[in-house]
């Protein structure tokens, strides 16, 4: 046991002896996942971030075109700023600005036409960046609701409305083709409708009316956001902060396997295996260390995320900890595996870097998985990180009990044995 | 003590090292002497359990090591070529930790630690980080790390490297304390002058094979000559040297740089002939001098090479 321990204790003391190391080390991932955090959403959403910009050129400037770019101007989900055509190919074209919003001249007058008689209707054009497809379906729900709005109140309560509402029945009156109890109809709808305009305007109570606001959308959504509980808001930084984690454990997990590499070549693993130590009690030290190592980065910025940006584990503690602990002796196989099928320093390091980068994208710790195709979604399931990023978003943000940390602690210890049975087959302990 | 048989390794077509055999007993150092790649380490890795030989076998005290942990490791001690030391932690940090790996801890390895510091002069400089220790004091800190837990037989693997003569010295006089108590040291080195002081046996390895194993006394016996004549010449570029095999009394004739070496019996009538044919044939010198016969003489004598030009 001694000397197992003195491995163990050699290995903590090498890394905390490098303070500089040490300090980026846990540095960097903090400020990344902070960073990251952020623009996922941060504490409860980041409406600053998420508005999308949009331009409108009102080349009517009527009241109803007034009265949309009002409404439009109002929905907390846009950021809207007048401007000129030219300018708005310009921003667009440069991805300055979303999407820009072209109300043609006489949009006021031509909508009202086609919301009682469906004449040619009037086109507003929207002019969008390609990259922002996902926001442009979004701006047009919102355009819609606001142009029926806009121009419904114009309709009901407005100059324009009583003037096109009488426009409108003179035509009905004179059109020969209507049949006579479609003529009858529509004279009594419209006839309805200017007496509501006349009676308004008489009385002054257009402000008062239930008509005042034009046409509303019949319902309204009611959103909920399912988090570990009621009054539980969402946190960005938990994902943010356990995908950095992820990321730096593995690139020490990476140089641990490094460093037996090189150490092979040296007259420390000649003294090491002159030594009447066992192949298990060699590299189960450098296992047990390097897991110790990843335990104390993961605790280092939980615990710094839980003070600064309030992440708390919702879920299971004993869970959480389970997924860190059989993460980090996933990660020890992965740095042993790596120096089992290592050839020289060099190479190693490079495709070794390049499998870390992988299993980190992959593994949705810079992005979340559900943002990839289907196929590659599927294809993740036998990336280790994506088990552990399941495991500690899910007893971090989602606070799901221990069952669900069982499946990823499962598959990460079968990882585990994969990878340290793969090092300890390959592992080459005679130096040639 | 310790017993090596027959030792046979090859890597692929090259043979590393072919049918190696020697003795050594307890108190005695034996030096294992040649060019580099002529097998040494090679030997002192298989004798200390790093690498498994094609064939053959080492018997330590009568006992072959049979797995990673068997305890008759512990009666070696090896020093590596490479030094084998952690810079970043003091030199009482890096002697706990492989005091450590032979299960030694407490007072007992206090101990340990405090004696192989005083015997290599480090006591003083205990605390101090390795990275600051020049390569002389490393280089004694490294076999300080070898002796922790006080092993029979020292495997020292070209314990001199790159350090300075006074460290050289230094280190001599370590090896000659321990040879003093009556540990077995098997010394690897391609300097003639550290076998020769230090070494009760020597063993010149040339090619993966033992060339010759004997006491320096019945080495130089195997030389054709008593004495060498060294003379430096003003320009040695061109000079063939083998042409003073003419004279009768030349045994042997070797040029190394501008210094010529003439084996000759007698002295008294070998050096005026050589002198007076150098002069003769136009070759001009700034000084001569007698010397005993040497390990580089014997070498060159029984492989047809200098050893320090392999």
């Amino acid at each position: 046991m001694i000397p197992f321990l003195a491995l163990i204790r050699r290995d903590l003391k090498l890394f905390f002896n490098d303070r500089r190391a040490v300090v980026v080390g846990l540095v960097v991932p903090i400020l990344l996942a902070s960073f990251f955090g952020y623009l996922f959403g941060g504490q409860g959403g980041n409406a600053e971030t998420s508005k999308v910009a949009v331009l409108v050129i009102d080349q009517d400037d009527s009241a109803i075109s007034r009265g949309l770019v009002a409404q439009l101007a109002g929905d907390s989900n846009l950021d809207v700023k007048p401007s000129t055509l030219d300018a708005a190919h310009d921003l667009v074209r440069k991805g300055k600005a979303t999407a820009a919003i072209v109300i043609p001249k006489d949009f006021g007058r031509d909508a009202g036409r086609a919301l009682f008689t469906g004449e040619t209707k009037p086109e507003i054009g929207v002019l969008y960046d390609p990259s922002h497809h996902v926001e442009l379906g979004m701006v047009k729900g919102i355009l819609s609701g606001a142009v029926m709005q806009a121009v419904s109140k114009e309709m009901f309560s407005g100059r324009t409305g009583r003037d096109v509402v009488n426009e409108s029945l003179a035509r009905v009156q004179s059109d020969p083709q209507m049949s006579e109890p479609n003529r009858k109809a529509l004279r009594d709808l419209l006839g309805g409708v200017q007496e509501l305009n006349q009676e308004q305007a008489r009385s002054g109570a257009a402000a008062q009316s239930p008509t005042a606001g034009g046409l509303n959308i019949p319902f309204q959504t009611k959103e909920e956001a399912i988090t570990s509980g009621q009054n539980v808001e969402y946190n960005g930084y938990a994902h943010s902060f356990g995908g950095m984690g992820i990321q730096f454990i593995l690139f020490m997990g990476l140089d641990v396997g490094i460093t037996l590499l090189m150490l092979r070549q040296t007259g420390l693993w000649q003294r090491l295996r002159a030594a009447p130590l066992s192949r298990t009690m060699l590299l189960g030290s450098r296992a047990v260390s390097a897991s110790l190592m990843a335990g104390f980065i993961l605790t280092v910025l939980f615990s710094f995320a839980r003070v600064v940006f309030g992440v708390r584990i919702q879920g299971s503690l004993a869970g959480f900890v389970g997924v860190c602990a059989a993460f980090s002796l996933m990660t020890a196989a992965f740095g042993l595996m790596v120096a089992a099928l290592g050839e020289t320093v060099e190479a190693t390091r490079g495709y070794s870097i390049m499998a870390t980068l992988v299993m980190v994208m992959l593994g949705g710790a810079w992005v979340p998985t559900f943002i990839f195709p289907k196929w590659l979604q599927r294809l993740t399931i036998v990336i280790p990180t994506r088990w552990a990023m399941d495991g500690l978003d899910g007893m971090t943000w989602r606070g799901l009990g221990f069952s669900a940390a069982v499946a990823p602690i499962a598959i990460l210890l079968g990882f585990t044995l994969l990878f340290g049975g793969i090092a300890v087959m390959r592992f080459r302990w005679r130096t040639e | 003590m310790l017993e090596v048989n027959n030792l046979t390794k090859r890597y692929g077509k090259l043979v590393a090292v072919s049918g190696v055999s020697f003795r050594a007993d307890r108190g005695e150092t034996i030096g294992l002497l040649g060019p580099n790649g002529a097998g040494k380490t090679t030997t002192v890795s298989i004798i200390s359990g790093l690498l498994n030989p094609d064939s053959g076998e080492v018997l330590i005290e009568g006992k072959q090591v049979r797995s990673d942990t068997d305890p008759v490791k512990l009666r070696i001690g090896l020093v590596p070529q490479d030094m084998a030391l952690y810079d970043q932690l003091s030199a009482r940090d890096n002697l706990t930790f492989f005091a450590a790996l032979y299960s030694l801890a407490g007072p007992k390895a206090k101990q340990s630690i405090a004696d192989a510091l005083h015997l290599v002069g480090l006591a003083d400089r205990a605390g101090d980080k390795v990275k600051t220790f020049s390569g002389g004091m490393k280089r004694r800190l490294n076999l300080a790390a070898a002796l922790l837990h006080d092993p029979q037989i020292l495997l020292l693997d070209e314990p001199t490297v790159g350090v300075d003569p006074q460290s050289r010295n230094a280190i001599f006089d370590n090896l000659e304390t321990l040879k003093k108590r009556g540990k077995t040291l098997v010394y690897t080195t391609h300097y003639m002058e550290e076998a020769e002081r230090l070494c009760d046996r020597i063993i010149i390895i040339d090619h993966g094979k033992i060339v010759a194993n004997d006491t320096l006394q019945e080495l130089h016996k195997l030389l054709p000559v008593t004495n060498v004549i060294a003379v430096e010449l003003d320009r040695g570029d061109g000079f063939q040297a083998e042409k003073l095999l003419s004279l009768p009394e030349v045994k042997s004739a070797e040029l190394s740089r501008n210094t010529l070496r003439v084996g000759v019996h007698d002295l008294s009538r070998g050096a005026p002939g050589v002198l007076r044919w150098l002069a003769e044939n136009g070759h001009t010198f700034r000084h001569v001098a007698s010397e005993q016969p040497n390990l580089e003489m014997v070498f060159l004598s029984l492989t047809g090479r200098s050893l320090r030009d392999s």
